[in-house]
């Protein structure tokens, strides 16, 4: 679903991400995890075609990126740090207003069933403005979600959550999973990490400094994978 | 396909330009700051100029526009930095839209805040000094003027709010590029009031839809350089 | 870093004599104007630092489209057009000087035009450099545009203060000429406000497009009031009251020369210039290698 080749990206003479290679298949649930400043951001917005790469090449979905963004943006759902809401909307015209820049058809029920998918429906009339940090983040959620893309990027979903509104996040990402979609997300937080993605890659440097399945590691071995990896490069 | 394109095109335009005026229409934050902004301006240029009966006449024209001219820059701050500061932009830039789309749809709203600025200063400036502004002649020239400063304001906007000394760039980088803008219709709307002839007045209009189809075309073409990473 | 070259070298001797001699000729070898008397030679390095301004805003018009399109793109399309706009304008300078049509003067400076832009496109795209090599150019240009602009507005109110008895009048050309100056300062204040490079150089290279666009549209804009500037040669505008007194043959000689004369002083200080930015950006690339 996702192949990314040798990417390359820099910023005038700072090299971020320094010929990075990465593959997620259909369905799967990848963390990407790493310390801060290794390039988590910088390839998720790469991914969520905002940020043109300078060298190689990422295909999603068998489209390129740059070449193709406008096919690829159509399959893309993406939550950022910020929620990308307008304050001064309801919930339910952001909705609405996203809905249309997607060209999408009966816009009325795809906002009912995305508002049930984020628990919303009850507050769907107020300000955005008024909802609380978590509120907002399932919002987002909801947001990048209603034109039903394959693949989701998450960039650190749990920053500045409370326990109950991580708790909740943690659900509607369960959710989202369940469906079938492919999922990356960025993080810091291993322990959140853990319980949800099958894969976690670690990114240090710049580059994938290490792959490891859920499966194999099991939640106790993967603090010391994670160390291991970016200490490794 | 084509005309689908095309409707999808104007599409998501109109949802941006709906978007700003809904969000506007509920806080009303940007009209009232340049409302009263503008108000501001015209009393003190009162008294910094007394604008007394026979200097109103020659001068009118010019208070106004510099008037919208400051208002305007509040306004389009204001409306660019909404999409920053949230990163509302990413959001915008996400969708599968081309990024012309994502310009005119701001120009647009910005074009309507500006004119609805503008259709309130009017019947005010004309009942505090007792003018009559209701001349279709000036209307075409406002609205003229008001999609030229709109089309660069919008793309130097979308620049500035990028900047970290976005609030104070905005009227630098604005004002020297909209001077002509400006110069040809303070000359225009003074010549629609004083009842000048036509001939004196057409070289400015025609230097008006002149600018405003050059800087149009160019922003069309620039924006996407100037919102893309 | 890399020594300066021989032919830099030489460039830079050359254009400090010819400076001298271009002083010499102005001041001993041109002689004095009837009317104006000596203030009239004022106007051989006023015209030369006006055009030399001119011509460097210009050009980032082109090193502008470079920067946006990382220096990519077929060249050939723009060399053929290049050259066609150059014989073009010649040929129109030349049917405006033997028909007397006026708007060949027009064609010819708009081809002209047009055919620099695209071959500095065209040769721009075939050395093969991105963004920040072009971005570096730019830069130059505008400083370089800013110093001599500067110098041709200053040199301008010193020729009026005797002869339109004032430093400053509200002149189409000297506020042209003024506003030009503010949109590259502002130019150099948006870049100021920029970290992330590729931003900066975009950001750079759209405004100054923009605001070489508008310089003759605000031209233009002024010009519905009546201009009193001088025309250089052959008065033919009805509203200058008076002409550069350009008469005699010895004149034209010094005027031509010190046109000359500014331009390579132009071309040795761009290329100095451009051998600055070069080191700053190594100094530049060293910072971030001992941050790592």
């Amino acid at each position: 679903m996702i192949a990314v080749k040798r990417l390359v990206k820099r910023f005038g003479h700072k090299t971020v991400l320094r010929g990075l290679d990465f593959q997620a298949e259909a369905g799967e649930f990848v963390a990407l995890l790493g310390p801060n400043g290794a390039g988590k951001t910088t390839f998720l917005r790469v991914l969520a075609s905002l940020s043109a790469p300078t060298f190689g090449e990422v295909r999603i979905a068998g489209y390129r990126l740059p070449g193709q963004s406008a096919e690829v943006r159509r399959r893309l759902g993406v939550v950022l740090h910020e929620p990308l809401l307008y304050g001064d909307l309801t919930a339910e015209e952001n909705l609405k207003f996203y809905g249309r820049m997607y060209g999408l058809p009966d816009l009325p029920d795809r906002i009912a069933a995305t508002l049930d998918l984020v628990g919303l429906r009850g507050r769907s009339r107020d300000l955005v403005r008024t909802y609380s940090r978590g509120m907002q983040q399932r919002l987002s959620i909801g947001r990048a979600v209603i034109h039903d893309p394959e693949v989701i990027l998450f960039d650190e979903p749990y920053t500045g959550l409370d326990q109950d509104a991580a708790d909740m996040l943690d659900s509607v990402l369960t959710a989202i999973s369940a469906q079938g979609k492919t999922i990356v997300m960025t993080s810091h937080d291993l322990a959140r990490a853990s319980t949800l993605a099958a894969r976690f890659d670690v990114i240090s440097r710049g580059v994938i400094a290490a792959t490891g399945l859920r499966s194999d590691l099991g939640p106790e071995r993967l603090l010391g994978f994670y160390r291991e990896a970016v200490g490794a490069v | 396909m084509r005309s689908d394109a095309l409707r999808a095109y104007f599409r998501s335009m109109s949802a941006i330009v709906w978007k700003d005026l809904a969000a506007e229409f509920r806080s009303r934050e940007l009209f009232s700051a340049m409302f009263v902004f503008a108000l501001l301006v015209i009393l003190i240029f009162n008294f910094s100029l007394q604008l007394d009966p026979r200097a109103r006449q020659e001068i009118t024209a010019g208070v106004l526009w510099v008037t919208f001219a400051f208002a305007g820059t509040l306004g389009l701050n204001r409306s660019m930095a909404i999409e920053k500061d949230r990163s509302c932009l990413d959001g915008l830039l996400l969708a599968p839209v081309d990024r012309s789309t994502i310009y005119f749809g701001k120009a647009i709203g910005n074009l309507v805040f500006m004119l609805v600025v503008e259709a309130v200063i009017l019947p005010v400036y004309s009942l505090l000094y007792n003018v009559n502004l209701f001349n279709p002649g000036l209307l075409l020239v406002i609205l003229l003027g008001s999609i030229g400063y709109v089309a660069v304001g919008t793309l130097l906007a979308t620049m500035a709010v990028q900047t970290r000394t976005r609030d104070i760039l905005l009227p630098i980088l604005l004002f020297p590029l909209i001077l002509p803008v400006l110069l040809s219709a303070v000359r225009a709307s003074a010549g629609f009031l004083q009842g000048r002839a036509m001939a004196e007045i057409w070289p400015s209009i025609n230097l008006l839809v002149v600018y405003d189809l050059i800087f149009i075309a160019l922003a069309f073409m620039f924006f996407e350089y100037v919102v893309e990473e | 870093m890399e020594p300066k070259s021989n032919a830099l070298k030489i460039l830079d001797w050359t254009a400090a004599a010819l400076l001298v001699v271009a002083t010499y000729l102005v001041f001993f070898y041109a002689p004095k104007e009837l009317v104006m008397g000596n203030v009239q030679r004022v106007f051989y390095f006023h015209v030369a630092t006006g055009w030399v301004g001119f011509l460097a805003f210009f050009l980032t018009v082109a090193t502008g489209t470079l920067v946006i399109k990382d220096g990519r793109g077929n060249p050939r399309p723009w060399l053929i057009a290049g050259w066609t706009g150059l014989v073009v304008g010649f040929l129109a300078q030349g049917m405006y000087r033997s028909m007397d049509l006026d708007i060949m003067s027009w064609v010819s400076i708009l081809a002209a035009m047009i055919g620099l832009y695209a071959l500095v496109l065209g040769y721009g795209m075939r050395k093969g450099r991105d963004f920040q090599y072009w971005d570096i150019h730019s830069v130059s240009l505008v400083e370089l545009g800013l110093v001599f602009s500067f110098i041709n507005i200053a040199s301008g109110a010193v020729w009026a203060r005797p002869i339109w008895n004032t430093w400053w009048t509200w002149d189409p050309r000297l506020v042209t000429a003024t506003i030009m100056e503010l949109i590259y300062v502002a130019y150099l204040m948006l870049r100021a406000g920029i970290d992330n490079p590729v931003r900066r150089a975009r950001f750079g290279a759209v405004y100054a497009i923009l605001g070489f666009v508008t310089v003759p549209i605000t031209f233009f804009s002024i010009r519905i009031w009546r201009s009193i500037h001088p025309v250089v040669f052959g008065a033919q505008n009805p509203g200058a009251e008076v002409d550069a007194g350009m008469t005699t043959g010895s004149m034209y000689f010094t005027f031509f020369f010190a046109l000359f004369t500014f331009t390579v002083l132009f071309v040795d200080l761009y290329l100095n210039r451009i051998r600055l930015g070069k080191f700053a950006e190594e100094v530049e690339q060293l910072k971030m290698k001992s941050m790592i």
